[in-house]
């Protein structure tokens, strides 16, 4: 069984949330909902010396205004660390989510249509095969009298698998993309020569990859973006390959956290699980619901230039960031924010950001999340945490969701 | 009543289309469009408020 280990600070522990903030911290992502809430009454937009200087907004509308404001806060960074990357703005690493306006238009347009509603509701029996398939897998174990971790055994699965048969990737390399994802966007406060190593590696298996595909081109989402268009020319090699770069990493950490956080939520609130299992009509909102009180993604921003936000002194090249479930828990935007209601109607919460860079693959997201649920609740109608709230192990960085989530099947 | 999107202001969340499919369509990008001339019945009159609460980026107006 694979044990999360949640990198450590080389900052050290936090002193104090207002001023000396950590989001890499593990008592970060622990107490987040509380965290914010107590910055919102003090101290709306917060700031610490960390990585250089990182500023933390926590209401719903300075996380909008700054996702709106494309023209003081680039996204040529989007993952605070302690290198700032040297790609420049407008076009940054990986294209579009690293992109300012305007090429940022021409790069998400390539993108867009593969992950439209239509095209992507086209693998809803493919995503429900395979959470079958791991719920035997998980139906087994317990059969055999082994413990079940609904994060291990089943949430991380689906996207891996999902986004690599989009891409037309050999399946058996899931564990390798689990690696390199946790490499990337859990690592980020460890050493900067490392980080670097692991760009590397995953630059080469990325361009190995592609060369499989020039030599048996196929119907998959690789050789698509190998063959679309931008200006009249292909693609060169390394921006497919920090597109699909992106589309892993935006794509596997954050639904698998989505899906093992609603798992969490149902393992922990027998009633909302009972009334989602007998009542099927609930799921739309439910699912909605669990994206806002739970939403896994913050995201990040570089300071464009020196300029003053609401009082705050920003300088240019400062980290900005943007937590989008700090802005869903705002109570001047969502009557009873901290309470989840999984039949709240009026739902306009931001876990797929907001503007521009709206989450390219949303719909695959949202279809991955809603099937993991159902399959997993019409297998298992009754469950609940094996041991107690301290068993389940939450990760550490800008991707909120539960590594380790042990849990015990009263009724198949 | 009418239903209107401002394209501007649409990034292709795709909530309206999951809530009231009778009412909105979307595009190969994911970009939502009203169906005909945005005119919503009066038993659709529920759906479109739904819509317009639930768009993220406040695009959905309804207006007489
Ligand atoms: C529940 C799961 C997911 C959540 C909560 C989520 C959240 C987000 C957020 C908040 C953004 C905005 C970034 C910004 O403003 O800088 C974003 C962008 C993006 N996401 Fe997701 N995401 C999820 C799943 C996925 C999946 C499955 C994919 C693709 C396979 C994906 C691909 C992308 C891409 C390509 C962008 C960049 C779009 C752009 O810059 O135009 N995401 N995502
Ligand atoms: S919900 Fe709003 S942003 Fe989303 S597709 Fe509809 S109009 Fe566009």
């Amino acid at each position: 069984m694979t044990v999360y280990e949640p990198p450590v600070s080389i900052y050290g522990p936090v002193q104090d949330w207002a001023t000396d903030f950590d989001h890499a911290d593990p008592e970060y992502n622990r107490n987040a909902h509380r965290i914010w809430a107590e910055l919102r009454g003090t101290c709306p937009v917060a700031h610490s010396d960390r990585y250089g200087g990182t500023w933390l907004p926590v209401t719903h509308e300075t996380v909008r205004e700054i996702a709106y404001d494309t023209e003081n806060f680039t996204s040529r960074a989007v993952v605070v660390s302690t290198v700032v990357p040297e790609d420049p703005a407008p076009i940054g690493g990986a294209p579009p989510i690293t992109s300012d306006p305007p090429f940022h238009h021409d790069a998400r347009r390539l993108l867009l249509p593969p992950f439209s509603p239509k095209k992507i509701a086209e693998w809803e029996d493919e995503v429900r095969i395979l959470c079958r398939a791991l719920l035997d897998r998980m139906e087994a174990k317990i059969a055999a009298g082994e413990r079940v971790d609904a994060a291990i055994d089943y949430a991380q699965h689906i996207p891996v698998n999902v986004i690599s048969r989009m891409l037309g990737f050999p399946l058996e390399d899931d564990d390798l993309f689990r690696q390199f994802v946790h490499d990337i966007l859990e690592s980020i406060n460890g050493d900067p020569e490392e980080r670097i190593r692991s760009f590397e590696r995953i630059d080469a298996y990325l361009l190995a990859q592609i060369e499989d595909h020039r030599a048996n081109p196929r119907d998959d989402l690789t050789s698509y973006l190998m063959d679309v268009e931008m200006y009249g020319q292909k693609l060169p090699d390394n921006m497919v390959g920090g597109v699909i770069l992106l589309l892993l990493v935006a794509g596997i950490d954050t639904t698998w956290s989505a899906i093992g956080s609603s798992i969490w939520h149902l393992a922990t609130h027998d009633d909302d699980r009972r009334r989602l299992v007998a009542d099927a009509s609930l799921m739309t909102t439910a699912i909605e619901e669990f994206l806002r009180a739970y939403a896994p993604v913050t995201m990040a921003r570089l300071v464009a230039q020196d300029h003053d936000f609401h009082g705050c002194p920003m300088k240019k090249d400062e980290w900005v960031l943007l937590p989008f479930p700090a802005a869903n828990l705002d109570p001047s935007e969502f009557p009873d924010a901290d309470r989840v209601l999984i039949d709240r109607q009026e739902n306009r919460h931001a876990a797929f950001g907001l503007g521009i860079h709206r989450c390219l693959g949303s719909n695959l997201a949202r279809l991955e999340l809603r099937v993991a649920v159902e399959e997993f609740i019409a297998r298992f109608p009754e469950f609940v945490i094996d041991g107690s709230d301290d068993d389940v192990v939450w990760s550490v960085g800008q991707i909120r969701g539960p590594r380790q989530l042990p849990v015990q099947v009263l009724r198949s | 009543m009418r239903i209107q999107v401002d394209a501007e202001k649409c990034q292709g969340h795709n909530r309206c289309y999951a809530l009231a499919p009778e009412l909105f369509d979307v595009d190969d990008y994911g970009n939502a469009v009203v169906i005909g001339d945005g005119t919503v019945s009066p038993e659709l009159i529920e759906r479109a408020k739904l819509a317009v609460a639930n768009c993220p980026e406040f695009a959905i107006t309804l207006s007489e």
